[in-house]
């Protein structure tokens, strides 16, 4: 009997309709929370009539596509980190997209250079300083993170995290493997404490009086200052543009990338050419407090009075090229230890 | 009438009930078997192909201390799990003071909380900003973190704590029905002749308890192992945490699979171990409960002691997370609230409810076989298909998805061929992967107390119904089913829980725009929003309640049912 009830509940299950393709829909396969993305979805939902569906994860997303192969619903993938949309290509899970609109809203440095995948925000990896007790202009730059004057008043999180396994890796792009050792083991004999959490985290912790500097994103300080909780804790560090007057801020992408097996081809441009439009890229200026990767749009208001970005001229395939150079250095140093 | 009987006998080397009848059982078990086993396979498969050989260069860096981290927080989990699970369920089961017919069910709550939700309830009430250390700065009038030393919550010692609180009652659970099967008189028998209480409870109620035990514990310590979440959170370093860096930051899924198949040798020597310790023990036990249980009646002070005993892990475990769970979403309900809430508790329970079915038809199936065919064969089965629940989430998941689009793309491709038409993929991206992929998973849960609560029914209940007509199907039915009405209960009911708070698997295979609970909780929680997070995770405490309370009653039940 049970079996029965079983067995038919099973079945009726999985013959419940799911995301059958049929015309006007996008199929999206998401590493950034669906929530985020929403709003952008809603408005191209509303201006082209072009449904979006979305399965959101932080892993596995690749291999799925993989397995899938030509049968995959995907006809997008959306991600975060430039190591993680370099891996689909390398993979050989997206095809080439030649349009003019992208083409003219996305910097070329900003994009893959066979239209493989497109860049929609950029965000520095920023320095955070105590107001009290770090005088303004102490701390300019990344190396001298490993400058032992800061010995013990440094936080970060975990150096496995894929925004500071890529910093390190244009660290290794500008000083070679050799020097970037000797600066991580620098940084690490800095540390306040063992890396942990998460980068707001990290300014919780310069509030509270573990440390003193920090390294993080720069949407998850202007996100802290937008809520009303969290607004005086991120008040009281002071935000640095490393290296400003060097070579540049590290910075990392948010990207889309059009599948190879991609069912709605057309619709899934559709949505590429609608999220680097001004419209969809004042959304991500506004909400997430990220730079938006078209220059005709401007950051907004609040990122705009922190001061202007100098980006790293760092081709972003060189920083995925030496990834895994990175992790592997991470470990050596024992750096998360 | 009333009979134990624990027969220390040479194992019978010859199929105890082996019959030309149970074959198809022992076919329908194999091929059962087979499927459930895929994608442990899988995994297994890929495990062949690295990217690269990443041992060199674990073993030069990071391997020793995955290595002892693990031992360490699975020894640690262990201990607490068995201490509190067994301490509190002695002492509802045979201590009489105030609140006992609550705490009967109450000490199964924590249950409900997802291992992630509790690291990060506490994380917000103990970490600096937190209002316990704010208001020791208060009192104390220190200032900054540096004026004072407090327990980082952050550490291997607090994930111990986090996975002992809310997985004590797998421990908990199976001890105690294993307690209240145990017939009152073997407790009085061995008292007479001498022995303290406590003296019994060792030699021979927890004598008799261990198989159940044993089970309960190898679930605590298979969770623990393949916890991703709660050690991420708080940045310990587990084998698991060597797993997900060599896959998503080497991208060597080969790699992550070997790292997930050592984990699985772990799990299997271990549980191996523990069998072969009692490998000459045989247990069967006359279900016939009628006798009521004497419990202690105890001085003021001891009922204190007994009170103290349940109240402090029920409070720990349930009332902190739940209350500051609920503070939270009053204060941020109307930036949380959603009217997609109703449509993901929906798919939460009904998923849920259809994958604690299918795990417990497929665990009879197993157990029942095996009981018909006790060969080695069958145990082996048996212990591969119950693997599922060794290895973390999202690797099971990649496991899944590797026969699932397999089978589909060679279908559709077969008819792509023969007929021209393409069937897509139709098992991949639906539902039905995910209810395989939570059966693969919690298998071993329904299966291992099926076979244990089987094991205890004596052999001639069988004989008897056999040799009035009855084929093994029907014995099944007729005898064993309604016998064991509470043991299979309590086994959906578990896996049901279980179902309800699975994450990693529920991400990577869940059809488009597909919601449960957590993996909704889960979108905030990732992007360190934990106040959004508080109502939802809350909604899964309190789905998690019902079935709870379903649960013991059903086990409190046994002792009325003869």
């Amino acid at each position: 009997m049970r079996l029965k009830i079983a067995a038919a509940a099973a079945l009726i299950l999985a013959a419940l309709p799911f995301a059958a393709s049929a015309d006007g829909e996008v199929n999206i396969y998401s590493y950034r929370q669906a929530y985020l993305i929403n709003p952008l979805l809603k408005a191209f939902e509303k201006e082209t009539g072009i449904e979006t569906n979305v399965v959101f994860a932080k892993n596995g997303l690749a291999e799925r596509l993989e397995r899938e192969g030509r049968n995959s619903p995907a006809d997008v993938v959306m991600t975060v980190d430039i190591s993680r949309i370099n891996e689909l290509v390398e993979r050989d899970l997206v095809a080439s997209v030649r349009s003019d609109t992208l083409e003219k809203n996305i910097p070329e440095n900003l994009r893959h250079p066979d239209g493989k995948w497109f860049a929609l925000t950029t965000r520095g990896r920023l320095i955070y300083t105590s107001k009290d007790r770090v005088k303004a202009g102490e701390i300019t730059t990344y190396e001298e993170l490993a400058d032992p004057k800061w010995k013990g008043r440094i936080c970060t999180r975990s150096g496995k995290h894929p925004y500071n396994i890529a910093l390190i890796s244009s660290m290794i792009a500008h000083h070679g493997l050799e020097e970037t050792e000797q600066w991580l083991r620098g940084l690490k004999a800095n540390l306040a404490r063992k890396p942990q959490g998460a980068d707001r985290d990290q300014i919780k912790a310069i509030a509270e009086g573990v440390c003193d500097v920090s390294i993080g994103n720069s949407y998850y300080y202007g996100n802290m200052l937008q809520d009303e909780n969290e607004r005086p804790i991120a008040e009281q560090v002071r935000l640095v543009f490393p290296n400003a007057d060097g070579r540049g801020t590290h910075i990392n992408i948010s990207g889309i990338a059009l599948t190879k097996s991609a069912p709605n081809r057309d619709n899934a441009i559709k949505l590429m050419e609608f999220l680097s439009s001004p419209e969809a890229q004042r959304i991500y200026a506004e909400a997430n407090t990220e730079y938006p990767a078209n220059p005709a749009v401007k950051p907004s208001g609040l990122v705009a009075s922190w001061g202007e970005i100098h980006p790293d001229a760092l081709p972003l395939q060189t920083i995925a090229a030496h990834r895994d150079e990175a992790v592997k250095l991470v470990d050596r140093v024992d750096f998360d230890g | 009438m009333t009979e134990a009987v624990t027969v220390v006998a040479p194992a019978t080397s010859e199929p105890l009930l082996a019959k030309r009848a149970s074959r198809r059982w022992i076919l329908a078990a194999t091929l059962i078997s087979a499927i459930v086993a895929l994608p442990v396979l899988s995994v297994l498969y890929l495990a062949l192909f690295p990217e690269e050989n990443i041992w060199p260069h674990l073993i030069d860096t990071t391997l020793p201390r995955y290595l002892t981290t693990t031992v360490k927080l699975m020894l640690g989990v262990g201990v607490l799990t068995l201490v509190i699970g067994l301490a509190t369920a002695w002492t509802v089961t045979m201590c009489e003071f105030p609140g006992r017919r609550f705490f009967e069910w109450a000490m199964l709550l924590p249950f409900a909380v997802p291992a992630y939700v509790i690291a990060y309830v506490y994380t917000s009430l103990l970490d600096y900003a937190g209002p316990v250390q704010r208001a020791l700065r208060e009192v104390f009038g220190w200032q900054s973190a540096s004026d004072y030393w407090f327990p980082e919550i952050r550490s291997l010692g607090g994930a111990t704590l986090m996975l002992g609180l809310v997985l004590y009652p797998y421990v908990y659970l199976l001890a105690r029905a294993a307690f209240l099967e145990q017939s009152p008189s073997l407790f009085a028998v061995s008292r007479s002749l001498g022995h303290s209480a406590l003296s019994t409870f060792f030699r021979v109620v927890l004598p008799i308890a261990r198989p159940a035990v044993a089970v309960g514990l190898s679930l605590v310590l298979m969770e623990t192992l393949n916890d991703f979440g709660t050690v991420d959170f708080f940045a310990v370093q587990t084998l698991t945490a060597g797993l997900f860096d060599t896959w998503m930051n080497l991208g060597n899924l080969g790699g992550a699979a070997q790292i997930a198949t050592t984990m699985l040798a772990f799990v299997v020597i271990l549980v191996t171990l523990e069998r072969y310790s009692r490998r000459k023990q045989k247990q069967y036990a006359a279900r016939d409960n009628r006798e009521p249980i004497q419990r202690f009646n105890l001085s003021r002070p001891r009922q204190a002691i007994c009170l103290a005993v349940c109240l402090i892990p029920f409070t720990l475990g349930f009332v902190v997370p739940a209350a500051t769970l609920g503070l939270y979403a009053w204060e941020y309900f109307g930036e949380s609230w959603n009217p997609d809430f109703v449509e993901n508790t929906l798919n939460s329970l009904l998923l849920s409810g259809t994958a604690a079915l299918t795990t417990l038809a497929v665990g009879v199936v197993l157990a029942y076989s095996r009981r018909l065919h006790d060969t080695r064969g069958m145990q082996v089965l048996m212990r591969l298909s119950g693997l599922g629940y060794a290895m973390p989430g999202a690797v099971l998941a990649v496991g899944v998805i590797v026969p699932l689009a397999g089978f589909d793309n060679w279908l559709d491709g077969a008819l792509r061929r023969t007929v021209g038409v393409s069937s897509g993929l139709l098992l991949s991206g639906t539902t039905f992967a995910l209810v395989f992929a939570y059966t693969v998973r919690f298998l071993a849960v329904s299966a291992g107390s099926v076979e244990s609560a089987l094991q205890k029914v004596t052999p001639s209940m069988d004989m008897a119904s056999r040799s009035l007509g009855d084929t093994p199907g029907r014995t099944l039915v007729r005898v064993h089913l309604p016998m064991l009405r509470g043991t299979l209960l309590t086994a959906a009911l578990v896996v049901f829980v279980d179902c309800m708070k699975e994450l990693p698997a529920t991400l990577i295979l869940r059809p488009f725009n597909f919601e449960t609970l957590a993996t909704y909780v889960y979108q905030f929680a990732s992007d360190e929003r934990l106040f959004h997070s508080a109502l939802p995770s809350l909604i899964i405490v309190l789905a998690g309640i019902v079935p709870i309370i379903l649960m013991s009653r059903s086990i409190a039940n046994t002792r009325s049912i003869a």
